[in-house]
């Protein structure tokens, strides 16, 4: 009996290193600096979720470069192409790629196509995610207060929803930029005004899921106001759909810029965007095609790239849809 | 069911006059008015140009002219376009079949083309076919239509035409030098449709292999395996006629999606469609115009969604509307 105790007790003390070994690493999982040995936190096991997923890490490798193509403009014009985006040089217009010093060739005033793309793709990127963010905003509120007052003010909130859904929402952008000549930051708000509906049922309908649950009772018996709710306890729950949205919502709306810009009504000249740059090239695509091809494609892969790490963030964010 | 498309229809009409009164006080806001164009011609006095604007209505405010404008579209009048004094009525009903032939076009040929391929890439889940259609469907989706569409001109009207193969038009929905055959026809709507319906067929194969994918996995299925039916009776008699019936639903959601991207493809092949008419008159301030070919928009889109449930609850016993 006693040598069995003492041999468990040996065997105790024989494994206890390993035991601490495992417990010691206070490996800060939540990056909130409590070193605690808890499980890793919502939003480490996210990452680690979305690490694991090639395709979105490539997707989101390539996002990046493009991003910071787009923000080394300045200096791509200063050291690389030696050209400006905005200076004519009408003598060698339309120059193939590679001729007169043109890397990508020049546009129908001999402009620099590479030196333009980078200018433009700021402008692109610049106005989609403004125009994201308002759209959080504006249909974010919206939907929140609709789905947390209910009653009249949910009908009337979501009545004008639907007035904005059955319209589509580049008839109704046509309309206000044909006679309002927006910069970019506008733009970003005029796309907002029009395109807030649908984040605002999402949201909506997450707060419906969310105004019952116990944690929100529990605040209000507390002596929470409406906002301090809203904004403390509601919001944070729905981050990881809002930035879901946003990625899957942002190359949506580099779309949308493009297409506008493309008929005239976006981004106007001499500031490049992608859009206006197919806008000023589509006339000439029987001579000079790679003045399409080449803004479309940084339109083309910086959707599909977003697109891609927007699917991996679902993924991760939210592994109940993992199946 | 009858009570039930009533209801939406009735539904439909506070939306209306939502879309309209929105629309109409987006477009009073524009500075300029169609008259701004007469003013350029010379032999234009201030007194004429002051009748045309009265004749007009043009010197009533806005909700003023929304109520008149309403109670003549009640009694069927759509009023008469600023640009040529022609009925809008009837310049709408001229370019409508164009746009619906381009439209119904495009969505047949999405159809066609994603029902297939996404059941074919969900019964043969996994395999390197499955994997190439998902990444080419993947790749499709991001493609801006424009940019497509030009493309397609770039390869099959340009430069097809320069390594003297058989070349495609640019433009246009005939041939304008009298050769009208059916055969033209087709080779005009050939490259507009397909930029049109491209968004389409990426996002319907990618459903439609989801839905397959989750009847297949539905005991129903290994039932009908059980008892042994073969295979190919198992995939269409069984799963296939289930997966399909959300489809009804995603069509009729498209159809502001097909109707907005009219817009732009009508433009790029100078398709002489409703799209085009309505953007030439956003250009001319011509509100008559807009505010028809809105309303129409609106109306489609509507009665696309209705038809859509109604279509679904017919061809589904478990769906009910009260």
């Amino acid at each position: 009996m006693a040598s069995t105790e003492s041999a468990r007790v040996a065997a105790i003390e024989d494994i206890q290193p390993q035991l601490d070994a495992a417990a010691l690493p206070e490996r800060d999982w939540t990056g909130l600096g409590r070193g605690d040995t808890s499980a890793p936190g919502y939003w480490s096991r996210a990452w680690r979720r979305f690490r694991r997923n090639r395709v979105a890490v490539i997707a989101l490798i390539i996002t990046t470069l493009i991003i910071a193509f787009c923000l080394a403009a300045p200096l791509i014009s200063r050291y690389v192409t030696h050209f400006t985006y905005y200076e004519n040089h009408l003598g060698q217009a339309l120059s193939q790629p590679g001729e007169n010093d043109f890397i990508l060739g020049s546009d129908g005033n001999g402009r620099d196509v590479l030196t333009r793309l980078a200018f433009g793709g700021r402008v692109s990127l610049l106005v989609a995610v403004l125009a994201a963010m308002s759209i959080l905003i504006i249909g974010g509120s919206i939907g929140a207060v609709a789905g947390y007052f209910g009653g009249w003010i949910d009908t009337v909130l979501m009545r004008a929803a639907d007035v904005l859904l059955s319209i589509p929402t580049l008839v109704l952008l046509i309309l206000v930029s044909s006679f309002y000549q927006p910069s970019p930051a506008e733009l970003a708000i005029l796309i907002a005004l029009v395109s807030w509906a649908g984040v605002s049922r999402l949201i909506r309908g997450e707060v419906l899921a969310l105004k019952h649950r116990d944690f929100v009772d529990a605040a209000r018996v507390l002596g929470a106001s409406n906002s301090r709710i809203i904004s403390r306890h509601l919001f944070p729950n729905i981050v990881p759909q809002t930035i879901v949205w946003a990625s899957l919502a942002i190359p949506g709306l580099i779309l949308t810029e493009a297409a506008l810009s493309y008929l005239g009504l976006g981004v106007r000249a001499p500031q490049p965007s992608w859009g206006n740059m197919l806008q000023d090239a589509k006339q000439y695509v029987r001579t000079n095609w790679t003045l399409v091809f080449i803004p479309g494609l940084m339109i083309y892969i910086t959707v599909l790239c977003i697109n891609l790490v927007g699917s991996g963030l679902r993924d991760a964010l939210d592994p109940r849809l993992n199946q | 069911m009858t009570g039930f498309i009533v209801r939406r229809l009735l539904q439909m009409i506070p939306l209306l006059l939502g879309v309209t009164f929105l629309t109409f006080a987006i477009v009073s806001f524009v500075p300029g008015s169609p008259v701004s164009s007469m003013q350029l011609n010379p032999r234009a006095r201030p007194e004429d140009l002051e009748r045309i604007r009265q004749n007009l209505g043009l010197d009533k405010p806005w909700y003023e002219r929304y109520f008149l404008w309403l109670s003549d579209v009640l009694r069927g009048d759509l009023g008469l376009s600023l640009t040529n004094f022609t009925p809008v009525t009837d310049r709408i009903l001229g370019v409508l079949p164009n746009t619906l032939l381009l439209t119904g076009t495009a969505l047949a040929l999405a159809l066609i083309v994603a029902v297939p391929l996404g059941v074919a890439s969900a019964v043969r889940h996994n395999s390197p076919f499955d994997h190439v259609v998902t990444a080419v469907v993947t790749a499709l989706a991001a493609i801006p239509s424009f940019w497509m569409a030009l493309l397609l001109i770039i390869l099959f009207a340009v430069k097809f035409d320069e390594w003297g193969l058989p070349s495609l038009p640019a433009q246009g929905m005939q041939d304008l030098q009298g050769n009208t055959g059916i055969l033209d026809r087709i080779e005009h709507l050939i490259m507009p449709a397909l930029a049109l319906s491209l968004g389409q067929i990426a996002g319907w194969t990618r459903f439609i292999r989801s839905s397959m994918l989750e009847a297949i996995g539905q005991d129903y299925v290994r039932t009908a395996r059980a008892k042994g039916l073969v295979e190919q009776s198992v995939v269409y008699r069984h799963a296939f006629r289930n997966a399909i019936l959300p489809l009804v639903t995603l069509v009729g959601l498209a159809l502001p999606e097909l109707f907005g991207g009219a817009y732009l493809i009508e433009q790029i092949f100078a398709w002489n469609g409703l799209g085009r008419l309505a953007f030439d008159a956003t250009q001319s301030n011509d509100y008559t115009m807009i505010m028809g070919a809105t309303l129409l928009f609106a109306a489609l889109t509507m009665l696309g969604n209705l038809l859509a449930d109604v279509v679904y609850a017919l061809a589904d016993p478990r769906i009910r509307y009260q």
